[in-house]
């Protein structure tokens, strides 16, 4: 936090300013602080470790072989089969979970709790709380997540020893990928509204149902490949951990007059767009919402 | 430039239809304290709003230093100290924590950093309370720790908006004091009160505002002259020792600029004088020399309140 600018300097004692990134940085540290000393942190993260105990649980009472099944046909590996159990079926809900808890209100409750009167008269820019705040929300989430990693490959070294597939690595970097882009979004509505319980409330209802059913509706009813939704584009941090990829194709109805249909599945590079643009374009927005939102 | 300064040129502020803040244009500069007074919803917070970049001018610019707080906030705000609307500080953080985040933000040195939050800590009275989170704090002690951030990197400007609010008796002439202080410190001061004996108390200059126009700013007594049907003051004297009324009818009142003097009571006086600022300090010199036994020589709060009725009323 020491880096100081020489093209700024202040007025006051000839002292020189931070740098804008310097700013951020600050920002992130007391964000985290925030974060760690507020009860939301441990509230998240004793959510992923009851979901890892009740994994666990389940694994260890039923065998990892009856919740996980490698059929000899179509499974090639036991120890895929395993973490797309565990890690395919549950991480996009831990993911969206820490969107909602550090994204939802970070922006919003900057206006309704008036904290955001004792940053912004100060000389930095707005963009340095904005993405200072990110990364703090980011970081907090980053820890979760890789608490939630390190029980999944617990559990996975304990039942198949080292053999942890490189799929699991290629689907832990597409959950970064979606954890950033979610924070991004969740950002942005924080910053289109001055509630707190507002801005979460809409993310919540946008990530846990409305998503799913647009996503349901648009493939299902319509037959309209739906790129244009960010869960959409997170299938592929469970599909990487199938045996085989699955891709988009025609179906058959079930039964004499049933629907013929299309099933979608966004590929690999679809999937890193799909949730790059979400991240680029709700950042964009959310930033120049932030910097035109006026503390009334 | 002789000293810090603040202006605001050509500001107004249209909140859809309606007008909050009308080309106001006024340019205060040097070491002074300046009170801006009117009524609620007359545009002084947002005033102040816009100076600190908090909300955006429709029209015109706010200058500090004669930088544009808009164009370049980062810079305007490097020299400014402002309390606006009673901000909150994150509850989990201590006031410690809270005063070195704006240390950093405003670049400290590390080794100042800590020395230096004591410091301020100590000017507001909060020491016992330095490592204890904020979230069990009262309203007046959050303001306290707020005057605290302002005063961190020591500033030129300070922008304060109703900053005893909150705060008791104790805590109110607290902070008169600090900002008395800083008076002292080569510092200009802009404060927005209600408080017309805190004005009249601490400040220097009064700025009045009303329906988002400016309608007059001064020097105290020019102000308070200004509203009175003769353009005079009136000044209230407090004294050691008891004065007999033949010295006041006799001495005092033949005083030059002196239009009457009246005695409420044996160790005070009420007199009305003439002209603005520099007949008020022949006054106070011809008192002096006198050696009535004079121990407080101030503008009547009555005569502000008066001024400031008069002003407003004329605005209705």
């Amino acid at each position: 936090m020491s880096k100081v600018s020489a093209t700024i300097p202040s007025t006051t004692g000839g002292r020189l300013l931070p740098t804008s990134v310097s700013q951020v940085g600050t920002i992130t540290k007391y964000e985290l602080l925030n974060y760690f000393r507020s009860r939301r942190f441990f509230i998240l993260l004793a959510i992923g470790l009851i979901i890892s105990g009740l994994l666990t649980g389940l694994v260890a009472d039923y065998g990892v072989s009856n919740v996980a099944p490698c059929q000899p046909i179509s499974c090639s590996s036991p120890a895929l089969a395993f973490y797309s159990f565990w890690w395919g079926n549950s991480i996009t809900f831990v993911i969206v979970l820490s969107g909602i808890f550090f994204g939802g209100d970070a922006i919003s409750g900057e206006f309704q709790n008036k904290t955001g009167y004792f940053l912004v008269a100060n000389p930095l820019r707005r963009s340095s709380i904005y993405i200072g705040k990110w990364l703090g929300a980011l970081i907090a989430s980053a820890i979760v997540l890789a608490t939630y990693a390190g029980i999944t490959v617990g559990n996975g070294l304990y039942y198949f020893g080292a053999n942890v597939p490189y799929q699991f690595a290629e689907s832990l970097s597409f959950s970064i990928l979606y954890l950033i882009a979610v924070l991004g979004f969740t950002f942005f509505f924080s910053s289109l509204f001055k509630s707190s319980s507002m801005s979460i409330l809409v993310t919540a209802i946008l990530f846990l149902f409305a998503f799913s059913l647009i996503q349901l509706i648009v493939s299902g009813l319509v037959q309209i490949e739906p790129w244009f939704i960010i869960t959409y584009g997170s299938g592929i941090i469970g599909n990487v951990l199938m045996d085989t990829y699955p891709t988009t194709q025609p179906i058959r109805g079930a039964g004499p007059g049933g629907r013929a249909g299309t099933t979608y599945a966004a590929t690999i590079p679809e999937g890193i767009a799909i949730l790059l643009v979400y991240f680029f374009a709700t950042a964009i927005l959310g930033l120049i919402l932030f910097e035109r939102k006026e503390f009334t | 430039m002789s000293g810090p300064s603040i202006e605001a040129v050509n500001l107004s502020k249209r909140y859809g239809s309606f007008l909050a803040l009308s080309n106001l244009s006024l340019k205060i500069e040097g070491s002074k304290c300046v009170g801006f007074l009117g009524p609620n919803g007359a545009g002084k917070t947002t005033t102040l709003k816009i100076f600190t970049d908090m909300i955006r001018a429709s029209e015109g610019k706010a200058l500090i230093n004669g930088i544009d707080v808009h164009l370049n906030k980062k810079k305007a705000l490097s020299s400014v100290g402002s309390l606006i609307e009673s901000p909150e500080i994150y509850p989990s953080l201590t006031p410690r924590e809270a005063l070195s985040m704006v240390s950093e933000i405003r670049g400290l040195p590390r080794a100042e950093k800590r020395k230096k939050i004591e410091e301020v800590v100590s000017e507001v009275k909060m020491e016992e309370w330095l490592d204890k989170k904020v979230g069990k704090f009262s309203k007046g002690m959050k303001q306290r720790i707020n005057i605290a951030a302002a005063l961190l990197s020591d500033p030129d400007v300070f922008l304060l908006d109703e900053p005893t609010t909150g705060l008791d008796p104790r805590g109110m002439a607290e902070v008169r004091d600090i900002v008395k202080s800083l008076k002292t410190r080569n510092r200009l001061i802009f404060m927005s009160s209600h408080l017309l004996n805190e004005v009249q108390d601490i400040c220097d200059e009064v700025a009045m505002i009303d329906h988002g126009k400016l309608l007059v700013y001064d020097s105290l007594s020019n102000v308070t002259s200004r509203a009175s049907s003769d353009g005079g003051n009136i000044v209230e004297i407090e004294l050691l020792r008891d004065i007999d009324q033949r010295t006041v009818n006799d001495d005092i009142a033949s005083l030059a600029n002196v239009s009457s003097a009246e005695k409420p009571d044996p160790r005070k006086l009420r007199i009305h004088f003439l002209g603005g600022i520099q007949n008020q300090e022949k006054l106070l010199l011809d008192l002096a020399n006198m050696k009535i036994g004079m121990i407080s020589f101030h503008i009547s709060a009555s005569a502000l309140e008066d001024t400031y009725m008069k002003l407003i009323k004329d605005t209705l």
